[in-house]
């Protein structure tokens, strides 16, 4: 109530005037002091929760959010005077939060991550825009933000989905974001769209569960968990199952727009663990009431592997293994050069599709730990047990799927444009970003075609989801991608709430953090993409 | 046509089917017509086509386990030398095969030069040793099958070929189709820079084709859906047709000796071939619908042969079709159109056959305009033209007339718009405004309902009249009620009608109604004291009295004409008036205050006989369901303007009792009309004050301006005021040289401009530019 539209008041902040954010930044300081004078003076002793009830609360929000804004807004104007506003309210005795963590991401130091504050023009543009949006910056754009080309897109795709015309409802769509990051239990997208599912009208009662939620929703369950874990068994059935519900059916195009959602967050809560995202400064988790420990290291930071230890383990490790760049740009280069001389035979090559293809089914991740799901969000989605683990100790097998009968630029593509205009564009547009962008830098050498290598990482996404490419010679992943970083992408794609900062480490250290996000990106929309292509696949032959 | 005739005689056939044993990627004739190859990704097989039948001739897969460049993504078969085929396979080899080899395998060259898949293959038509191949990896490439290895490659700078195609006439050129959009001209005999470029489509153009006979014609088709064709006679690349299909288009191919049709298949979700006559692209001239998977390869059967097509599809199937079975798609279509003039007007055109039909008795004002009449220019005369095959339709146009001067005319639909006041003032003063409005256009009923819809939705005046009022209920409330409820729809359904008549029809309610007059007259104090309170809006009553007489009638014949006015006020405009009546009875009484020396005085005490029926505390909600019944009626009859005007002008106090889509539908209605006579500051205006989510969303889309830099003439991006490129504001005012944020005015004549208060101020001082560019601005 009073929170929402205390939101109203904050989207002014987000305003390029600076006239109208100074307004809006009054009005704020002004609502934040109301409540101090309304709680009445502070006992000094008391601890915190003791003042409890809804005006606390209410007001910790407040302030949970100012903090975020003193860190987060695009504007330096409104930082420092939100770093003041919080300082006053610490002078009247009322305690202010602090974040938790090392800024967005757990596994990239925070220095490393774009200061908002010293941002070349191009990437203020694009964060100012998203704040006025959607009034916050959240951790994933943040990270994004080393790659701005790609983050401009992204923010135009999602804001299309989530919030311009299209066939669903708007709380529908968060509802959907919610069940899809809630299969790989992604916290950090579950409680932001939570928020969001809240803001446009959502009923509450839906989040106690998928059971709570309309019959018609609930029938996308079965088509969640087949997408997210193993796309290539979605039959037209499925779809059928789906469109001929009588009163709970589904129509075509609002089916597309479930889909896109889906893939979308499926692969959203990829990068979100691939990078470590820590969850926003104003939800939960994201802040403090405790003041700082003496050991400067929260429990959650030593759980995730941050500790020193750690640290400095990495970096002995960094020094023996300085050189491997040097040896993949060798590689890289015979393989360029022998292409011609060295013609594997037909069969050579559909037996190394073979190999790579059942070989990312059979490696299980060397963390064996089961992670249990916190509560609020596995009840999200029923049978939490259905994952990878079932079928590939069945061995069973992945189809192939010719990329030459089925692919996005001339099937999926039109599928989506046809049903849900526009749309189609978009995609297109993103998935040639992410797989055309590069610097032409790998680490510190500048000048380098890395095209191979991004195929190569590309196509290796692809293969685990049994998608071949006919003139592609699979034998090159072998020489380009070693073990552990195979190892992380399966985990990545795959199971991605089992990557832990060791892992990110232990992956071609020596290349820049930036260099390291690009793969997630990478990875990401080659996972969207191959998820994609199945639901699509299966839409089409139900169509026809 | 000598050569026609060979062709008919050499080839016949009828429509016919086999099933192959794998979907089947692309297909090619041989040219004496007698065979085709098919290809795909399981399939590389040579029928032989007999008179009704495929017959299966050569199975070119051969060996256990065929390699991948059996993966064929196209095949073609050479136009001169009957033995010699080549395909593109997937995996980016260009294979050459020679049916004339002795052993099974007829492979007979393998080039691996490209990268990526190979999409297209294509024989030079006349030179035996040439082939030309396009991959996805954006190059193009020209072999010569002497040799091992290409001889030339050309690279298209930017993503994969889709297509390439040697043009039929010129030795030289070929033209390739790229997956951005672009359709590139090439001369074989230059690789480093190709002849000509232009973009095509948006989207990947995934085929292209040149005209058999015409060499400067090209068409190309698309993924967003459509065909073009593009003459390349001329020095500037001209779209001379473009045909919008349903799904984007897979193939396209010329149709031999029929210079205008083409015939193209789609790549998804529609699985017919379609005919098209360039010039009719709205409808396709033939079509054939037997594939129930996508078809993926279509060719004609032979080069001068217009009549036999082949198609081979994903289900698996190859199909001979026979011109004369296919569907026509025109013959079911109806060549019928009807349309509303703003002014009331209908046209109508029809087949002439039908139209012949003896006109009959209701047709009045109908007038037939046969072929060509000079005062409807739009309608031509077109003459058939012998090359087009097209069904030929004549039809009639008729159009019907409304008179003028009838009741149809719209200028007090106009002039309505344009009057009424829908929001600014207080609600009674925009009801009075309404109301004269109507009154001045002659539009009674209009007026009387805003008079109305003023006094019962307006606050009440003193509730302490109460007590009086409940003194007068005795027994009238049952009768007057539901007398007034019967008669205000009665009144609202004869009002254009001309009242002299009503008069005698409502003999008996006037009986009736002098019963009650008799009863209220014992009440004479009443009225009195009701007298008393009336000083507001005499106005208003005056008005309605005004517009019951007819209107030119002049005020001071009121005394004289008062029997038959009494009828008509109590039938009429002031009969749904007791129901509605608050007892903020005023008004009412205020106008009995001044017509007491017009008027007798039994036609207005039924009046204050009426409003004392009611409780005063009746809140306006009370009349929710009549005001709604009155607004439907109004839309009913076609005047959706009242409907919405009244809508917006009671707002939240009638808005819940009607649903949100007819509200909608309402405002759609009304907006429409506005907009089609061109009065778009009120549709605006409209747009805003209506509540209905849809209909306030109309305002806000397309609102985006997209500007260009003024320096360097890019677009801007989104930045604001900053151009990307040369990195200069882009709207300097000319005067402060600061950016201008917010309203900026510049001159018309030299494009200077700034603040709009800064420019006002200095061309007050001076009539320069302040740019010093020397103009002579002019600030109106």
């Amino acid at each position: 109530m009073d929170m929402r539209d205390a939101a109203g008041r904050w989207d002014a902040l987000g305003s390029r005037d600076s006239s109208s954010r100074h307004a809006a930044m009054e009005l704020l300081h002004q609502e934040v002091m109301k409540r101090i004078e309304t709680m009445g003076p502070i006992p000094q002793s008391s601890s915190p929760p003791a003042m409890d009830d809804s005006l606390s609360s209410d007001l910790n929000a407040l302030l949970a959010h100012v903090l975020m804004l003193s860190k987060r807004c695009p504007y330096e104007d409104i930082r420092k005077k939100c770093i003041c506003l919080l300082q006053k309210v610490q002078d009247v005795g009322v305690r202010i939060p602090r974040p938790v963590g090392n800024g967005p991401s757990r596994f990239i130091p925070e220095k490393e991550i774009l200061q908002v504050s010293k941002l070349d023009e191009r990437i203020q543009s694009i964060f100012e825009d998203a704040f006025a949006v959607l009034g916050r910056l959240d951790n994933i754009s943040l990270v994004m933000g080393f790659h701005p080309q790609y983050l401009e897109n992204f923010l135009k795709t999602q804001h299309y989905l989530l919030l311009m015309d299209g066939p669903l409802s708007l709380h529908c769509r968060h509802y959907i974001g919610i069940m899809a990051a809630a299969r790989h239990q992604c916290t950090y997208l579950v409680n932001l769209h939570v928020n969001d599912f809240l803001q446009v009208g959502g009923d509450p009662k839906w989040l106690n569960g998928l059971e709570e939620a309309p019959q018609k929703l609930q029938a996308l369950g079965e088509l969640n968990k087949i997408l997210a874990h193993r796309p290539w068994l979605l039959t037209k059935e499925h779809i059928e199952r789906l469109l001929k519900a009588e009163e709970h059916s589904w129509s075509l195009a609002e089916l597309i727009h479930v889909v896109v959602l889906l893939t979308l967050y499926h692969s959203l809560a990829s990068f979100t663990f691939g990078c470590g995202i820590n969850p926003d400064i104003h939800t939960d988790g994201g802040h403090t009431f405790r003041p700082p420990s003496l050991s400067g290291y929260c429990v959650c930071d030593i759980a995730n592997g941050n500790g020193v230890l750690e640290e400095m383990f990495g970096n002995q490790q960094v020094s023996e293994l300085s050189g491997e760049v040097e040896v993949l740009m060798e590689k890289m280069k015979q393989l360029q050069e022998s292409h011609d001389e060295e013609e594997a035979s037909q069969e050579e090559m559909a037996t190394r599709f073979e190999r790579e293809k059942t070989e990312s089914m059979l490696v299980v991740t060397s963390e064996d730990e089961e992670c249990v799901p916190s509560r609020d969000v596995s009840r999200h989605f029923e049978d939490p047990s259905y994952g990878y683990k079932d079928f590939y100790r069945r061995g069973e097998q992945v189809p192939t799927l010719r990329v030459q009968d089925y692919n996005w630029e001339d099937h999926g593509f039109s599928l989506v444009n046809r049903l849900y205009p526009d749309f189609g564009q978009l995609l297109d547009e993103k998935f040639q970003i992410a797989y055309n962008l590069t610097y032409n830098t790998m680490a510190t050498h500048h000048g380098v075609d890395t095209s191979m290598l991004r195929r190569a990482i590309w196509n290796y996404t692809h293969c685990m989801f049994g998608i071949r490419y006919d003139d592609y010679d699979y034998g090159e992943i072998n020489q380009l991608l070693d073990r552990g970083f195979k190892v992380y992408i399966k985990t990545m794609v795959r199971t991605p709430e089992k990557i832990t900062k060791r892992m990110y480490d232990s992956f071609w250290r020596q290349f820049k953090h930036s260099e390291k996000v690009h793969v997630n990106l990478l990875l990401m929309e080659a996972r969207m993409q191959a998820e994609l292509l199945y639901a699509l696949r299966a839409i089409t032959r139900y169509m026809t | 046509m000598e050569k026609m005739t060979r062709v008919s005689s050499t080839i016949s056939g009828c429509t016919m089917f086999c099933h192959l044993d794998a979907p089947a990627n692309a297909i090619s004739v041989c040219r004496d017509a007698t065979q085709v190859v098919v290809a795909g990704r399981n399939i590389f097989k040579i029928y032989g086509l007999e008179e009704d039948a495929f017959v299966e001739r050569l199975n070119l897969r051969v060996g256990r386990k065929p390699s991948l460049n059996f993966s064929c993504a196209d095949v073609m078969w050479h136009q001169m030398e009957e033995n010699l085929l080549a395909t593109a396979a997937t995996n980016g080899a260009v294979v050459t095969w020679n049916l004339a080899r002795p052993c099974r395998n007829k492979q007979e060259q393998l080039f691996t030069e490209h990268k990526r898949t190979v999409n297209k293959v294509c024989f030079h038509p006349t030179e035996v040793n040439m082939l030309l191949s396009g991959s996805q990896d954006g190059f193009m490439k020209c072999f010569d099958l002497r040799k091992k290895e290409s001889v030339s490659t050309f690279s298209g700078q930017s993503e994969s070929v889709r297509d390439v195609q040697f043009s039929i006439k010129d030795y030289f050129t070929f033209a390739a189709s790229f997956e951005n959009g672009n359709v590139q001209l090439w001369d074989i005999r230059r690789p480093d820079r190709y002849e000509r470029m232009f973009t095509a489509h948006t989207g990947p153009v995934f085929c292209c084709d040149w005209h058999p006979d015409d060499r400067g014609w090209l068409a190309t088709g698309g993924r967003d859906k459509m065909v073009k064709v593009w003459d390349m006679s001329t020095n500037r690349v001209k779209e001379i047709y473009c045909v919008q299909t349903i799904a984007s288009v897979a193939r396209v191919k010329w149709r031999p000796e029929r210079r205008y049709h083409l015939a193209t298949c789609s790549m998804m979700v529609d699985h017919n071939i379609y005919v098209w006559d360039v010039r009719r692209p709205f409808i396709p001239f033939a079509t054939f619908e037997e594939h129930r998977d996508v078809t993926t390869g279509i060719v004609w059967r032979h080069q001068h042969d217009p009549y036999f097509l082949l198609s081979g599809s994903k289900d698996s199937t190859l199909y001979q079709h026979m011109f004369k079975d296919a569907s026509r798609p025109v013959d079911r279509a109806n060549p019928e159109g009807l349309c509303f003039g703003l002014l009331g007007d209908l046209a109508f055109a029809a087949k002439e056959s039908l139209m012949s039909a003896p006109q009959s008795v209701g047709d009045v004002g109908r007038k037939t305009y046969p072929g060509g009449d000079r005062r409807y220019p739009i309608f031509f005369f077109k003459k058939p033209d012998v090359t087009e095959q097209f069904a030929q339709v004549s039809s009639a146009l008729s159009v019907f007339e409304s008179e003028a001067g009838s009741g149809v005319g719209m200028d007090w639909f106009i002039n309505t718009a344009q009057s009424y006041l829908l929001s600014g003032k207080p609600f009674v003063e925009l009801c009075e405004h309404n109301a004269q409005v109507a009154k001045r256009l002659n539009r009674p009923q209009e007026s009387t309902t805003w008079t109305m819809l003023r006094i019962m939705f307006s606050e009440p005046a003193n509730p302490s009249l109460s007590s009086n009022h409940n003194l007068n209920k005795s027994g009238n409330l049952p009768l007057v009620n539901s007398f007034s409820m019967k008669e205000m729809s009665a009144a609202l359904n004869e009002r254009n009608k001309e009242n002299r008549q009503d008069n005698l029809h409502s003999l008996e309610t006037n009986l009736n109604n002098n019963d009650e007059n008799e009863e209220t007259e014992g009440s004479e104090g009443q009225a009195e004291y009701l007298f008393g309170d009336a000083e507001l809006d005499d106005d208003d009553l005056y008005s309605m009295e005004h517009e019951n007489q007819a209107a030119e009638e002049p005020e001071y014949l009121l005394p004289q004409e008062a029997f038959p006015l009494r009828h008509e006020i109590m039938d009429h405009p002031s009969a749904p008036e007791p129901v509605q009546e608050k007892p903020e009875s005023p008004h009412v009484s205020g106008s009995e205050a001044e017509s007491t020396c017009l008027t007798p005085m039994e036609s207005f005490s039924l009046i204050s006989v009426s409003q004392l029926l009611f409780s005063p505390h009746l809140p306006p909600k009370f009349f929710c369901p009549i005001v709604k019944e009155m607004l439907c009626y109004y839309a009913e009859q076609g005047d959706v303007q009242m409907a919405v005007s009244v809508l917006i002008v009671l707002g939240d106090r009638i808005r819940k009792e009607i649903d949100e889509l007819t509200q909608e539908h309402w405002y759609m209605s009304y907006i429409d009309l506005l907009q089609r006579f061109e009065l778009w500051n009120v549709s605006n205006e409209v747009i805003k004050l209506s509540t209905c989510g849809p209909i306030m969303c109309l305002n806000q889309a397309s609102t985006t301006l997209h500007i260009n830099c003024s320096n360097c003439k890019r677009p801007m991006s989104n930045r604001g005021w900053i151009c990307d490129r040369c990195h200069q504001c882009a709207s300097v005012c000319a005067v402060c040289h600061h950016v201008v944020k917010g309203l900026f005015v510049w001159c018309q004549g030299c494009s200077h401009g700034g603040h709009l208060e800064h420019m006002m101020e200095w061309l007050k001082q001076s009539r320069h530019c302040p740019a010093g560019c020397g103009h002579l601005c002019e600030y109106t």
